[in-house]
């Protein structure tokens, strides 16, 4: 028998080391091995390790005079750039401003994502109708709708919010209808069987079979998003961590730059997160199925 | 008296690229009240595919399709349905999953239907299990609860037990029979596999292929109850012989095995 994937192989040993046996691949010991899991404390340490390189490199670089800290500062030039920004009060009024603008364009689009997504996976017509300029749309860069949405809207928070819904929704909205195509066949014909009406095995079985889908769908979106918040925010905001890092430019502010560059991480990382224990908490049939 | 289940003329023709397909031809069928049928044929008769039009899941191209009598239209709670796959909800819970088909019913009608017929089934220690902590077998026994728990006019199986071991199987094939000798539902039961056929039915039929059409009908004269070791009786293995000589022949010719085999 082959082991499953993720099936870890009885620790006793059957045969004395040394023998045949551990010349083959599969028992090898403690290399890495394909698709084998780590220990969990194994996986949290190799990041940590991962993450400190990172800064070492960077702290090197910076003051050993490598590159000259114009160019790229030190990290308590930029700690010192955070105290500062947080005490004369525009690190926070900043951030709000961004998670906002974020929050509020990946609702819209996931708003109206969901249901044309869900419509498109399960009725051919939609599909046929709505993926064509969909298509087109999601292959149009949403930094080109910049100049023209300045006009449409002026430097308004709506033209923000446009530029941000057309960066998310086209993608979205794609991707939710291959969630909902996903849904296994047999589960639509034993609602059938179970007397269902298509209303209602649209709502009791397509959308909940594919609600694990789409919930990483929208995590997927408000990824997005972070990525188009400094490009929506360098041109005619007033406010927000990426008028913030266009402002630090004008002025050779390399470690409000770089502090900007950090904080849109770390509060991207933080929704990831939460996203993801979302996930874990509403769908726990989806991880005991995996393991 | 009118039979539960009767199919006169049924034809199926699937439109394909490269033209029509006869998937089924001239089927004529009927099920009394309390009658075990199970429908066999090699790969490709369109057993399935007959069961699915029983089901109302597919439409008969024509042909005359009556549930006591009346013309059936579309899919319905009066024939419970077993597939293979398995088909239980996996964020409901064993429970649940029985519960989805009852909703007109007040909840505590639900309630009480569910534990019944996890009970028949063995499961009611599993009620609050999900499907993916339950076995296989585990599983498709919660789905024979879901569709006995719909009170059909008759069960609908389509190889329900075709993804289970060999051992799991036969298990589950006496847990359906000492089900069925309760109530004796009608049963049309689709299947690949001849001995679970025979040893299941009180008729067989076997369709020919390509087009599927009922090739012969054979009554099986075992006695019931019945009991494994029926499965080495004379009787059973003589009819056994027959049935796999009907569908050898039809599956060397339309295989293409027939080159490679006599």
């Amino acid at each position: 028998m082959i082991s499953q994937r993720g099936v870890r192989e009885p620790r006793t040993p059957l045969l004395p080391r040394g023998t045949s046996r551990s010349r083959t691949p599969r028992s090898r010991p403690r290399r890495l091995r394909l698709y084998e899991p780590i220990r969990r404390r194994s996986y949290v340490a190799i990041a940590i390790v991962s993450l400190c390189l990172v800064f070492a490199l960077w702290a090197g670089l910076s003051y050993s005079g490598a590159v000259e800290n114009l160019f790229l500062p030190t990290p308590v030039q930029v700690w010192q750039a955070a105290v500062t920004e947080s005490s004369t009060g525009i690190l926070w009024p900043d951030i709000w401003a961004s998670v906002s603008r974020i929050v509020l364009g990946f609702l819209v689009s996931s708003v109206v994502a969901v249901p044309v997504g869900m419509l498109m996976g399960a009725y051919k017509a939609f599909e046929a109708g709505l993926e064509p300029p969909i298509d087109f749309m999601r292959y149009t860069p949403a930094v080109a709708f910049i100049p023209l949405t300045l006009i449409w809207f002026g430097t308004t928070s709506t033209q923000k919010l446009v530029i941000l819904f057309i960066a998310i929704f086209f993608q979205e909205v794609l991707l939710v209808m291959d969630n909902v195509k996903n849904v296994p066949v047999p589960f639509v014909d034993m609602a059938y069987t179970l007397g269902l009406s298509p209303a209602q095995i649209l709502r009791r079985v397509i959308l909940r079979a594919a609600l694990p889908g789409i919930v990483d769908t929208l995590r997927i979106s408000m990824g997005w998003g972070w990525t188009y918040l400094v490009v929506v925010e360098l041109v005619g905001a007033t406010n927000g961590l990426g008028f913030q890092i266009e402002q630090a430019e004008r002025y050779l502010n390399t470690p409000e730059i770089i502090l900007g560059i950090i904080v849109i991480g770390i509060l991207g990382l933080l929704f990831d997160f939460s996203f993801k224990a979302l996930y874990a908490k509403a769908f726990p049939y989806m991880s005991r199925a995996r393991s | 008296m009118t039979p539960r289940l009767e199919l006169r003329g049924v034809e199926k023709v699937f439109e394909t690229r490269s033209g029509p397909v006869n998937a089924l031809h001239d089927i004529d069928l009927t099920l009394d009240d309390g009658e075990f049928v199970s429908v066999v044929g090699a790969s490709g008769c369109g057993k399935s595919t007959l069961l699915r039009i029983v089901a109302g899941l597919e439409q008969a191209t024509d042909g005359v399709l009556h549930l006591d009598g009346v013309p059936l239209a579309g899919p319905g709670k009066d024939r419970g349905m077993v597939f293979q796959q398995y088909t239980l909800y996996p964020w409901l819970s064993a429970r649940a999953n029985v519960e989805f088909g009852l909703q007109h019913l007040p909840k505590r009608e639900r309630g009480a239907a569910a534990r019944r017929f996890l009970e028949i089934v063995g499961l009611l220690d599993f009620a609050d299990s999900y499907p993916s902590q339950l076995s296989g077998g585990m599983q498709q026994r919660v789905a024979i609860a879901r569709a006995l728990a719909l009170q059909p006019s008759m069960l609908l199986m389509d190889e329900p037990f075709g993804a289970l071991d060999a051992q799991t199987r036969s298990l589950m094939q006496e847990l359906l029979l000492s089900i069925w000798e309760r109530d004796r539902l009608a049963v049309l039961f689709v299947t690949h596999d001849i001995d679970e056929a025979i040893f299941l039915a009180d008729r067989i039929c076997v369709l020919s292929t390509k087009p599927g059409r009922v090739r012969e009908v054979i009554d099986v004269p075992l006695p019931r109850p019945r009991d494994f070791a029926q499965q080495m009786d004379k009787d059973f293995l003589a009819l056994k012989l027959h049935v796999r000589g009907l569908i050898h022949d039809e599956a060397v010719r339309n295989t293409g095995f027939s080159s490679v085999l006599k």
